[in-house]
């Protein structure tokens, strides 16, 4: 790393720092990002062994395993976990690899605000899980139990947990804010010259607008969890009627932000999906254009339906006539993103490595999270709904096939680039088909059991429930288990492997795969121009 | 300012700052000063103190990091590229800061447009009630809450309104000095500010007081109390955060940094100093006045 040095715009040379120091003070984007993968795969599996107990008590009517308390608090910290440890932080490290590269940009724009973002999680993690462990030492009485929803007034009342989740939820929304700005300001002042907006990929573009809503949303709700803190501890009365306030007021400043944070979860891997499938349709992009605008659109829609969370907590006619309609208005775009994603396909010499797999399968399945949500948004169905396993089953359609498959298509189709080495195509495959087979198998019954009038969040229930909740537990164990191939196939790719070349697949279009791979420490230290 | 933006000067290096050790330090400190506060507000263990440490930890960074940045900015290090990275990136942080005001706000609307008139009409649309007495009418510490006075506008806020307006003008002063390059006037302009800010603050503590020993006006005076104390509160605390960054940037002045040409932290602390200033007009609105 001698060259750097010798640039006339300043550039200070990295010195190579080993072992652990190096990721602790690191200011390189391809370090971050890789923190920022490892980060999100191991709260994987930390959220989903938590769930798997769910599941295991939830295999026969009856209490088994658990005490209801605990029960409580596990679904909680899972969905806490799930979104904001997991999912978030997988995006954000796709951004943080894939942003620069794509770009042609030496790095992101703040490089150093960029490793503070990352160092941030870990604390948050630690308080999201530290009440179990305070419990077992007889500290408190354990995480917070009121699910990811925090609603007051149980939030209000609920243990020290909640304060926990709620200085949890602050640090990590400074990450969230902190990604976001910079990757709005990377995107903004770091394109190699020529690359206009409209030559941006669309991965990018998809994370700017994902940024943005953070930026929107993000800081609502950390003004909610704060009224909740001064509700608990300093007197005031946000959400007590008898001071003047209102429970419902708290579901409208989570629902806020609650509802673009699910496009939040999804539009970088909206994004992914062209490149995914243009490389192995081997075919440009089908309508570049009207993805970017369904993007906008989406974006800025996402921020005025929120109620359609709390359509049976009472509100006017008119207000519910509104939610319904302005929810039911996003899936057009919504549409769009799908038209395009197939006919990108549509006569393209397919191949169906497995990241194009993943593709396809996030396409069928997240298309049913599509298609149910129109269901939940009816008001009047929502009421037989509401609250039902049917909307566990909604919404797991949307994060896992939608987000968690999109964030693995990412995953097999840039490990080579990350790590140089071609991961294990059978693996893949593997891990790919028992996914599928699996996830259908968890939350097929689960759509059923919400039709049936199974409530949610209750770790008992009739009689009548108990074969397809046994199913979906026997599902739940495979899909589990299935995700540890997964890791060992990451595992054995970053180790070693069949050499990748710097254009891993034999069509992939993009700044990123003119680079080696890996690339090398430091990439685009001199920008592409762009013709 | 020559290059179009989103676009590098062909040729041209970006700064990229050394690995530091700050930012995960920075971490740990405010994990501390989460996990003290969480002990504080519950009762256990040696909470004040792991705040304290905690709070130590952060000031060290701050001093460390911004010092760091400081020193780079005054090697040249950065020049129009990244200058804009900067400039974009103050320009976003403060949307933030935007929306998590917007969160209390909202709160107040909700509260006064519906939460306390629906509570108000219970008797007369559903001919039932708990509090059948309940009149909803602004303002209010609701149907339970205690009596107490509200604050009136036209004392001590009107006369913290014009304190804040000047101050929004003496910055701006300050700025165009520095840009026709009359250090005195400069370092003036931005005193003249932190005398302002400080005297606003000043004031904002004896309001509480006030608010506190003769009105009964307290956080616990229902709905009108939390909105007052949380949207003037957390307002009062950026005001200080605002002058202490005044104040650095003064010292900065005097010590010879900052040029016509390239003055971004003056520049964004004044920009944080407008949005605090508008944030306050807003508020004087719908806190104090209607
Ligand atoms: C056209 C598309 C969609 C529509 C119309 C829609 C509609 C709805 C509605 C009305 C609800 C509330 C149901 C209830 O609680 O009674 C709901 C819940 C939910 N949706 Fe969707 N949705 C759509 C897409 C998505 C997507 C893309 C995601 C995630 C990425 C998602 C994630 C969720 C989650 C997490 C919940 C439940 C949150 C909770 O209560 O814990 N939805 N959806
Ligand atoms: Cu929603």
């Amino acid at each position: 790393m001698s060259i750097a040095t010798t640039h006339p715009g300043g550039h200070a040379a990295e010195p190579y720092q080993g072992g652990l120091r190096r990721w602790l003070t690191t200011t390189n984007h391809k370090d971050i990002g890789t923190m920022y993968m490892m980060f999100s795969l191991i709260m994987f599996f930390v959220g989903g062994l938590m769930i798997l107990a769910v599941r295991a008590e939830l295999f026969q009517p009856g209490l088994q395993l658990m005490k209801p308390e605990f029960f409580n608090q596990l679904i909680g910290i899972h969905a806490l976990v799930m979104i904001f440890a997991a999912l978030m932080p997988a995006a954000t490290g796709f951004a943080n690899w894939m942003i620069p590269l794509m770009i042609g940009a030496p790095d992101m724009a703040l490089p150093r605000l960029n490793n503070w973002g990352f160092w941030l999680l870990p604390p948050a993690a630690i308080l999201l899980t530290l009440p179990f462990t305070l419990a077992l030492f007889g500290i408190g009485d354990g995480a917070l139990a009121t699910g990811w929803t925090f609603y007051a007034p149980l939030s209000v009342q609920g243990g020290m947990g909640v304060d926990f989740a709620i200085l949890a939820v602050h640090i990590l929304g400074i990450s969230s804010i902190m990604g976001s700005i910079n990757i709005i300001v990377t995107i903004f002042n770091m394109r190699a010259p020529g690359m206009t907006m409209m030559k941006l990929p669309l991965f990018a573009w998809g994370w700017l607008i994902t940024a943005f809503l953070l930026i929107a949303t993000l800081p609502v709700l950390a003004g909610a969890v704060t009224m909740l803190l001064t509700d608990r501890h300093f007197g005031t009365h946000f959400f007590d009627a008898a001071g003047g306030g209102d429970p419902i007021l708290f579901q409208h400043l989570f629902w806020f932000f609650g509802h673009p944070e699910v496009y939040i979860l999804l539009l970088p891997v909206w994004g992914l999906m062209p490149h995914v499938l243009a490389t192995f349709s081997r075919k440009p992009t089908y309508g570049y254009k009207a993805q970017v605008y369904s993007f906008i659109a989406i974006g800025l829609l996402s921020v005025v339906v929120w109620a359609h969370h709390f359509f049976t907590a009472g509100m006017p006619v008119p207000a519910l006539i509104y939610f319904m309609f302005s929810t039911m208005a996003i899936s057009l775009p919504l549409a769009v993103l799908f038209f395009c994603w197939i006919a990108t396909m549509w006569k393209g010499a397919m191949s169906f490595e497995t990241p194009m797999l993943f593709a396809i399968g996030f396409i069928v399945l997240f298309g049913i999270a599509g298609l149910t949500g129109l269901i939940l948004a009816d008001v009047a169905a929502d009421a037989q709904y509401h609250h039902s396993y049917f909307v566990v089953a909604h919404f797991h359609y949307a994060l896992f096939a939608g987000g968690i498959m999109g964030v693995m298509t990412g995953v097999y189709y840039w490990l080579p680039k990350w790590t140089g080495h071609m991961y294990c195509e059978k693996l893949g495959k593997l891990h790919f088909w028992l996914t599928v087979f699996s996830f259908n198998l968890t939350f097929i019954p689960q759509f059923f059991l919400g039709l049936a009038g199974m409530p949610r969040r209750i770790p008992d229930y009739a009689l009548q429930f108990a074969e397809f909740n046994a199913i979906s537990t026997v599902g739940a164990f495979i899909l589990g288990l299935s995700q540890l191939i997964f890791a060992w196939n990451i595992w054995i790719t970053v180790r070693g492997g069949k050499k990748a070349e710097g254009r891993v697949w034999e069509s992939a279009e993009g700044l990123e795969w003119e680079l080696s791979s890996p690339p090398p420490h430091h990439s685009w230290e001199t920008q592409p121009v762009i013709k | 300012m020559s290059s179009s933006p989103g676009h590098a000067v062909p040729g041209e290096h970006y700064f990229v700052p050394q690995p530091s050790l700050y930012p995960v330090i920075l971490s740990a400190g405010m994990f501390l000063l989460a996990f003290g506060f969480i002990q504080v507000i519950n009762n256990f263990g040696p909470g004040k103190w792991v705040m304290l440490g905690g709070t130590a930890v952060i000031l060290y960074v701050l001093f460390g990091w911004f010092g760091r940045v400081i020193s780079e900015s005054q090697s040249g290090a950065y020049r129009d590229w990244e200058d804009r990275s900067f400039r974009y990136g103050m320009i976003w942080f403060i949307a933030t800061e935007v929306m998590f005001f917007a969160a209390f706000f909202g709160a107040l609307f909700y509260v006064r447009v519906i939460s306390v008139p629906t509570l108000g009409d219970m008797m007369a649309t559903h001919g039932t009630s708990l509090w059948p007495e309940f009149a909803g009418t602004w303002p209010t510490s609701g149907p339970k809450g205690p009596a107490f006075t509200p604050m009136g506008a036209w004392g001590i806020p009107a006369l913290n309104t014009a304190l804040l307006l000047s101050s929004g003008a003496t910055v701006t002063w300050a700025h165009w000095s520095l840009l026709r390059n009359r250090r005195r006037q400069l370092a003036l302009g931005l005193l003249a500010t932190v005398v302002l800010g400080s005297v606003f603050l000043g004031f904002q503590a004896y309001e509480y007081h006030h608010a506190y020993n003769e009105l009964g006006l307290t956080m616990g005076a229902g709905a009108y109390g939390a909105t007052f104390f949380m949207l003037t509160g957390f307002h009062g605390f950026h005001v200080t955060l605002g002058t202490i960054m005044l104040i650095v940037i003064l010292l900065r002045c005097l010590s010879g940094h900052f040029s016509a040409e390239r003055h971004f932290a003056f520049e964004a602390v004044a920009w944080y100093w407008h949005f605090v200033d508008v944030v306050w007009l807003v508020l004087f609105v719908f806190v104090y006045w209607v």
